[in-house]
């Protein structure tokens, strides 16, 4: 494997990556508060869905955007609606978000555009276009650190550069505000909260809403930047593995995102190398789509230290008994 | 109010026992969905054409998960529609247990060859000889010679295409190089465009210049993919040629819209077996449109037309995967 085959992985790696950490992201918002997320997945679909489509209709990718964020923070208001004020079950809540998502886009799809459940193919100023770095061009030909500054780390859509930024963002947010740490404080105990004086269903809300907004933006990248348009299911799984990356990283936004990129990695490289010869072993590439879930069990069952959640996770908050 | 209420209820059962004395066709789409652009797209062309010729009806379903098949099945069935049409290689389970309990109905498998079944129609592909074709072409196209392959789910029809495929690009250039990878082993990878982004991704950076996708939905972003990195790419099933215009080579054809569209034309008088569909009986192809002349060049076309005869005549045999479940060409 030569050097420019690692910075090729890489790449895809971090294409990859970003929808996972997006998602991952949202998802550390809404269980960090207590309210457990399992239609991140639906959530990006429906954002995925939303800004493909009004990206081709008013060829703006930035309204396309807007859409899907919004599309998705409509869905984050049902979930909050449903386990904060009725106090639902917050998995039962999630899955039906993933069923109503995976059945109205392609339903609203079909009734828009005709194309069975796709939106038309998006055209320059319908996608997020690659940002090039200052002298990418020229600084290509140094050895070593002009392939990482050129391929690597330039020529991604703003929205890669987004979801990288929010890692430091989130961590200050909720290990050095005010507002982070009542987050953190109603997902391990809302009743200390409430006695505080805080209001525990508005900062759920809140947590909610955040993760809403990211989901949005993960369902843009993945149609209007990595793709151009909507497919069907087109998310294929990548709430989960957001998910299970949430786990692995024990809810904490840095380890998320080596997390998101561990799992991103592996993907990148079950495609580039199909069967992987290891000393006359050879790992079939169903091994490695499957590892990140496999990583997920270890982690749970204990063997590499302890995934503790939110002690107050997936329990709606009730005042008085 | 009660009269009323009588009458439409007779109206209503009338309407339905007509209907089930006309007994119209059924057809079932598999999981890509009907307007996969490809496979299950040719199939609901054929029955259009069917229907505009005929004014008659048909009734479809798309299935949603793998436990509708068999219930599909029973529910056409059931409600007398003949033929019942089916789509894929994964109605071969269902259909070889439903068929023997409904002896009347005669029932169509796309893609199904090995039932043994006295009512079903098992229409196969020669899939390997079409995508031979479009090999030819991909290898003539290239300039790197590097030629790539996109399947879908990894499975034997897949392969199939995949074999057919290498076959070809080796006759034209034997030291071509082929790269071919499966987009996953699960049901969602028809359907996963972003995977098939980063394969062709993959693919363009290990020097291929001309991409066969054979993946259903997945086959989108690959198309996508090759015409945004400038590169040539090749569509299945139906001619995905407009898709992008003048980027993609062409599309290896497969008449599923024929094959259906004669089953409904042919109704309950079917005639059942198991048929074959290859180059000779125009049940696979290429694609030669407006969009992709440009793209073929003379030397091109006469080679690929030499071929398709010498197939047809029986001077050049392509393969086939299932032989021996092994390919000559490529190893997957």
């Amino acid at each position: 494997m030569d050097f420019l085959t690692i910075i090729q992985v890489l790449d895809s790696t971090i294409r990859l990556a970003t929808p996972l950490l997006l998602a991952c992201l949202a998802g550390l918002y809404s269980e960090r508060a207590g309210i457990f997320d399992i239609g991140l997945e639906g959530k990006m679909l429906a954002a995925a869905f939303f800004s493909a489509a009004v990206a081709a209709v008013s060829g703006s990718v930035w309204l396309g955007l807007l859409a899907g964020i919004a599309a998705s923070l409509a869905l984050s208001g049902l979930h909050g609606l449903a386990s904060i004020t009725f106090r639902g079950n917050q998995l039962i809540s999630g899955v039906a978000i993933n069923f109503l998502a995976a059945g109205m886009t392609v339903l609203i799809a079909q009734d828009w555009f005709k194309q069975g459940g796709r939106t038309p193919s998006l055209f320059d100023g319908g996608r997020f276009t690659p940002v090039d770095f200052p002298f990418a061009e020229s600084l290509a030909g140094v050895p070593i650190l002009g392939p990482i500054y050129s391929e690597l780390l330039s020529g991604h859509s703003i929205l890669v550069y987004v979801a990288f930024l929010a890692v430091p963002a989130t961590w200050w947010i909720l290990f050095r505000t005010r507002f982070g740490l009542r987050l953190r404080a109603v997902g391990e105990n809302p009743a200390a909260v409430d006695t505080a004086g805080v209001s525990v269903v508005g900062l759920r809300y809140a947590a909610v809403a955040i993760c809403g907004l990211l989901c949005g933006i993960a369902g843009a990248y993945l149609a209007t930047a990595l793709q151009a348009g909507f497919v069907k299911d087109m998310t294929a799984g990548r709430g989960f593995i957001a998910l299970a990356a949430l786990i692995f990283a024990k809810w904490r936004p840095w380890h998320a995102m080596w997390a998101c990129l561990l799992f991103g990695l592996l993907q990148a490289i079950a495609l580039r190398f199909q069967n992987i010869e290891l000393g006359g072993f050879t790992i079939p590439v169903q091994a490695m789509d499957a590892l990140p879930y496999i990583l997920t069990v270890v982690i749970l069952a204990g063997f590499v230290g302890k995934a503790i959640p939110p002690r107050a996770g997936g329990e709606p908050y009730v005042k008085e008994r | 109010m009660t009269i009323m209420k009588s009458l439409l209820g007779a109206a209503a059962s009338l309407a339905l026992t007509a209907g089930a004395a006309l007994a119209e066709p059924a057809l079932i789409f598999d999981l890509g969905g009907k307007f996969d652009k490809s496979f299950n797209e040719a199939a609901h062309n054929g029955a259009s054409r069917w229907a505009e010729e005929t004014g008659g009806s048909y009734r479809e379903i798309e299935l949603q998960s793998e436990a509708q098949r068999e219930q599909a099945l029973r529910r056409f069935a059931e409600a007398g529609a003949n033929p019942v049409i089916t789509m894929g290689f994964a109605m071969a389970d269902p259909l070889s247990s439903v068929a023997a309990d409904y002896p009347d109905t005669k029932f169509v498998a796309v893609d199904v060859t090995w039932l043994d079944a006295p009512n079903i129609r098992q229409i196969g592909f020669a899939e390997h000889e079409g995508s031979y074709l479009v090999g030819m072409m991909a290898a003539m196209a290239s300039k790197s010679g590097t030629v790539g392959f996109v399947g879908g789910m990894d499975i034997p029809l897949i392969r199939h295409f995949g074999c057919g495929y290498a076959q070809g690009a080796k006759a034209v250039n034997p030291d071509v190089t082929i790269v071919a990878n499966m987009t996953g082993t699960t049901p969602a990878a028809w359907n996963d465009p972003v995977k098939g982004s980063e394969l062709t991704k993959a693919q363009i950076s290990q020097g291929a210049d001309v991409i066969y996708a054979a993946a259903g939905g997945t086959g989108v972003g690959v198309l996508q993919t090759a015409a945004d990195e400038g590169i040539l790419s090749i569509g299945v099933d139906s001619n995905q040629n407009h898709l992008h215009p003048g980027k993609v080579l062409t599309s290896m054809l497969k008449r599923v819209d024929v094959a259906v569209y004669d089953a409904m034309k042919a109704g309950e008088n079917l005639e059942t077996g198991v048929f074959n569909m290859g180059l000779a009986e125009e049940g696979v192809g290429y694609a030669l449109d407006d969009n992709n002349a440009p793209l073929v060049s003379d030397d091109m076309k006469a080679a690929v037309d030499k071929a398709r005869q010498d197939i047809i005549d029986g001077n050049l045999s392509v393969v086939s995967y299932y032989e021996n479940d092994s390919c000559p060409a490529i190893k997957f």
